[in-house]
């Protein structure tokens, strides 16, 4: 069974044992308004938990996305190349970022749980 | 994902309530708190003013009238242009010069015939006025109009929609001025913008600017545009950003800005900067602003490095995604052996070394009535 967890700074990453996905929230979606390009890591890159993993632009600006947790990537999004609008159509879906296998479990105890997000969203508003 | 800093204590523009009406989201901008998008979004505002019509509000820019015995002779010691020449009711690009021939701002005049009209950045607005203050004092005089709003109304149906309040505006030809009453609202207006597109720059006493843009507003083809897209529009149509594109460093040769010297001035000089710029006129800048197509999607920011492939030549001053190109847009400075149209260069985005072009600008083009 799969299990969500979140950051401060607004990805989500969905794990499944070993191996997990990665994206960003809907609200920072709706933050950042209409994606037009997103730079995913290549397969084999070695990412470090707090560490730029991966951009993503709107028209006004720049990003960057943070790895969740230390891992090695097996996969990035090949349909954000062609339609980067994926992230605001279906941020916690199609418009995944990049898919990891995870090198230190106990990294996630760090992270939020739904409740713990949803709580930091609304102190936002 | 890296979060947008926030700053206390912005001021506000007359039309702050309307804008959150319509569900702006707001950012710092030249100490004021401004429309950045609406619920519309950049990418649609963008499109909606390439389009239909689009409302801006640049309230936060700087109104003033130059008064005096000859306020267009005195203007002309303190910028380029030829003011002198500029016909009643008729309104000229120009640039504040420094002694070194770079740019203290863009400005926008307009011959008013007992006096001078002028739209200054917000950002520069209490400099400039410090400076014309100081170096016209005895001859000319600045009074500030505060209490004054501006808003734009920018695309191709932007004459059609006022038209319907005052007809004789559709015959106003680009870069001309009137003043026009809109519904008993009296305004002061010139059909000038700054996005590429047809349009009009209205300036509107601030208690009745909120009515207004109303008034506006309620036409289907109208939309409330915010800065974000104004800054996309602009870009595409190869305009500079006070600040990004041109600054006291740059010159008004090197900015590619050479057609807002006007002929008389280049040979009689008489305003900052005069010699620098009459020998980069003769023997050419050491550096040029440029149009830039970056190869690909990936867009390229402003401080983005240029090199020839091996050494630095350059750098981005402004650059995004431009909506109407469907893709990556940039302006730039360049060492003068590659500011050719045509020129291969290599930008360093994020470390990594991609392909871009040298281009002519604007990449969207000027759709101004010319009449």
């Amino acid at each position: 069974m799969s299990t969500i967890h979140y950051t401060k700074s607004h990805e989500w990453i969905r794990v499944d044992g070993d191996t997990a996905t990665v994206g960003i929230t809907a609200h920072a979606a709706e933050a950042l308004g209409d994606v037009v390009y997103v730079e995913v890591p290549a397969a084999g890159k070695a990412l470090s938990k707090g560490k730029e993993a991966a951009v993503v632009e709107s028209v006004k600006a720049a990003s960057e996305v943070y790895a969740p947790v230390s891992g090695t990537v097996t996969e990035g999004n090949p349909a954000l190349a062609d339609d980067p609008a994926l992230v605001n159509k279906d941020a916690m879906g199609d418009g995944w970022f990049f898919k990891l296998t995870v090198s230190d479990q106990s990294e996630l105890a760090d992270l939020l749980d739904q409740a713990a997000y949803d709580a930091l969203v609304a102190e936002s508003h | 994902m890296s979060a947008i800093p926030t700053e206390p204590s912005l001021k506000r523009v007359p039309l702050h309530g309307l804008h959150a009406e319509l569900g702006a989201k707001f950012v710092p901008f030249a100490g004021y708190e401004m429309p950045v998008q609406y619920k519309l979004g950049v990418l649609g505002e963008h499109l909606h003013t390439r389009t239909k019509a689009g409302l801006f509000d640049v309230s936060h820019m700087g109104q003033l009238r130059l008064r005096g015995a000859n306020p267009a002779a005195s203007l002309e010691t303190l910028v380029p242009g030829d003011i002198q020449a500029l016909k009643p009711w008729r309104t000229r690009y120009t640039l504040l010069t420094n002694d070194q021939g770079g740019v203290l701002d863009d400005l926008m005049v307009t011959n008013l015939e007992d006096h001078l009209f002028l739209i200054v950045n917000a950002a520069t607005k209490d400099a400039d006025i410090a400076h014309l203050t100081a170096r016209l004092a005895g001859e000319a005089a600045v009074e500030p109009l505060p209490d004054r709003a501006l808003l734009a109304l920018q695309g191709p149906a932007a004459a059609s929609v006022l038209s319907r309040f005052a007809p004789s505006i559709g015959g106003m030809a680009f870069m001309t001025a009137a003043n026009i009453s809109f519904d008993g609202i009296p305004c002061f207006v010139t059909r000038s913008g700054y996005t590429g597109e047809d349009g009009y720059e209205i300036s509107v006493p601030g208690a009745e600017a909120e009515r207004f843009a109303r008034l506006l507003l309620a036409h289907e083809e109208v939309a409330a545009i915010g800065l974000g897209a104004r800054d996309s529009l602009r870009l595409e149509a190869g305009l500079c950003l006070y600040g990004h594109d041109i600054d006291e460093t740059t010159t008004v040769i090197e900015a590619d800005l050479a057609w807002a010297v006007g002929k008389r001035r280049r040979a009689d000089g008489g305003f900052p900067g005069a010699a620098i710029i009459q020998r980069q006129l003769a023997e050419g800048a050491p550096r040029r602003r440029v149009g830039i197509l970056p190869e690909g999607k990936a867009p390229a920011r402003e401080h983005t490095e240029i090199t020839d492939g091996t050494t630095r030549i350059g750098e981005i001053t402004s650059g995004g995604f431009g909506p109407s190109q469907g893709g990556p847009v940039a302006m730039g400075y360049v060492d003068a052996k590659h500011a050719a149209i045509g020129t291969a260069i290599t930008l360093v985005v994020r470390g990594v070394a991609r392909p871009a072009q040298v281009v002519a600008l604007p990449f969207v083009p000027h759709r101004y009535f010319r009449g």
